[in-house]
């Protein structure tokens, strides 16, 4: 340390008498260096103007006292400096901390969704799910049983960060013990309410839309809890509609009862699921309306059903300049033979 | 935007007249304002949304958090005055089923 203060002194020195003698642009330049390299030494505000004070007073003899005396009052005033300074390196030093914490959260939330592309010769699938922050409230899934049935869901945790994503971990974890229950989405969602209305704050709730389709008999069954109605895609009559299904959201009512409903997919038709940060998104100011999202999904029906929610996703950020308000999922699912 | 509050007490219990947005910028105001009335042992709340345009998920949490309450203190919650969005939003989560809704005067079967 003290040979860090003499080097630093010397240095000092030698750039104060070449900035005095010649007064260029380059002893300037080398001043930001330094300030750079007190910075890295932890070098106070304070310490550097005494520096100066010491230097000035060998390079210069016979200061006035009232000079020398100014500085006491400078270095009192530096002092300040100097401890704000400090706290917001310990408050950089904390934020990077917090920060690597809630990276390897968001990493461990990430792996708690499916991965990799189901190809199957019945269905076409397609999903995309971004959080409006690092970590997401919304959930979705989708899984092949035995006999090809594919499972879909899409869930909302109400408000976004991190107490909604530590609700999503809750809706996971319930499902991984329900694997019976895949094939009857009521009494899925039924027994998923319990869970949730026992361990979730008094004014948080869930919603979900859960479905899965039959390659068989081509019959989607479904149920929803209170969750933003989707829309069925009819390749026959080229048409829209909404997907929705009466229930309750999930985490209100400990005993609630879901209505299950089933509709037949031919041949290019298609379901979409969504998050409500989709019918969110405003574009320029006003919210979109599901009429706009319809006419979206219409211009890229014609792709791949990954390529079509890619495609609106790019849009819609794009639409609200790269910010997006709330964590956004869409999930598309079309039978193919 | 503002959500501005103003509570009346009347011989029917209080009425909280909103005014406003209720999202998750004004939810805890409400929260904080709402809460303690419901928790009143048998009073009747009546909130009027009539000067309420938009309410988002966080705003829905606090009326399901009120209505807890209001449950367990043998209390009511009654909502009035609901634009076709809210209402809307009401319907889509099921919470016309469990929260009283009054709409244009009549009352929706509970």
């Amino acid at each position: 340390m003290e040979e860090t203060k003499i080097s630093m002194y010397q240095l000092y020195k030698d750039m104060l008498t070449s900035y005095l003698k010649s007064k260029s642009e380059h002893a300037l330049y080398h001043a930001q260096q330094f300030s750079k390299e007190m910075m890295e030494k932890d070098m106070s505000p304070e310490e550097t103007v005494s520096l100066h004070l010491s230097v000035f007073q060998e390079l210069a003899e016979d200061l006035p006292e009232e000079v020398v005396d100014s500085f006491d009052l400078l270095l009192e005033v530096m002092i300040g400096y100097g401890l704000a300074y400090r706290e917001h390196q310990s408050l950089r030093d904390r934020q990077q901390q917090l920060e690597s914490e809630l990276n390897v959260a968001a990493r461990m939330q990430q792996s708690l969704l499916p991965r990799g592309e189901i190809s199957l010769d019945s269905v076409d699938l397609g999903v995309i799910s971004v959080p409006a922050g690092k970590m997401s409230g919304d959930y979705y899934d989708y899984a092949l049983d035995e006999q090809e049935n594919i499972g879909v869901a899409v869930a909302d945790v109400i408000g976004k960060g991190i107490p909604a994503a530590m609700s999503m971990s809750m809706i996971k974890y319930a499902m991984d013990t329900l694997p019976e229950q895949r094939t009857r989405p009521a009494e899925l969602l039924e027994n998923l309410n319990r869970v949730v209305e026992r361990n979730i704050e008094s004014d948080m709730f869930i919603t979900m839309m859960y479905g899965f389709y039959d390659p068989r008999s081509h019959q989607f069954y479904y149920a929803s809890a209170g969750h933003e109605p989707g829309f069925v895609y009819d390749a026959h009559n080229d048409s829209f509609r909404s997907l929705e299904a009466k229930g309750l959201v999930l985490g209100v009512s400990p005993k609630v009862r879901y209505n299950e409903d089933h509709l037949k997919l031919e041949v290019g038709d298609f379901i979409v699921l969504l998050s409500d940060g989709v019918t969110e998104c405003r574009v320029d100011g006003e919210f979109i309306e599901r009429e706009q999202l319809v006419e979206m999904i219409r211009k890229y029906k014609h792709l791949s059903a990954q390529e079509i929610v890619d495609k609106i996703f790019l849009d819609l950020e794009k639409a609200q300049e790269f910010q997006l308000r709330d964590d956004f999922t869409l999930l598309i699912l079309r039978r193919k033979v | 935007m503002n959500l501005d509050i103003q509570v009346t007490e009347g011989e029917h219990g209080n009425v909280a007249y909103l005014s406003g947005e209720v999202d998750v910028y004004t939810a805890t105001k409400l929260k904080e304002t709402l809460n303690p009335i419901a928790e009143q042992k048998n009073s009747d709340l009546v909130v009027d949304l009539s000067e309420v345009n938009y309410i988002d998920s966080t705003g829905l949490g606090i009326f399901i958090g009120v209505l807890k309450a209001t449950e367990k203190s043998g209390s009511t919650l009654k909502l009035t005055g609901l634009n076709d969005r809210v209402k809307r939003l009401f319907e889509i989560t099921g919470l016309n089923e469990v929260i009283d809704i009054e709409v244009d005067g009549r009352k929706e079967a509970k």
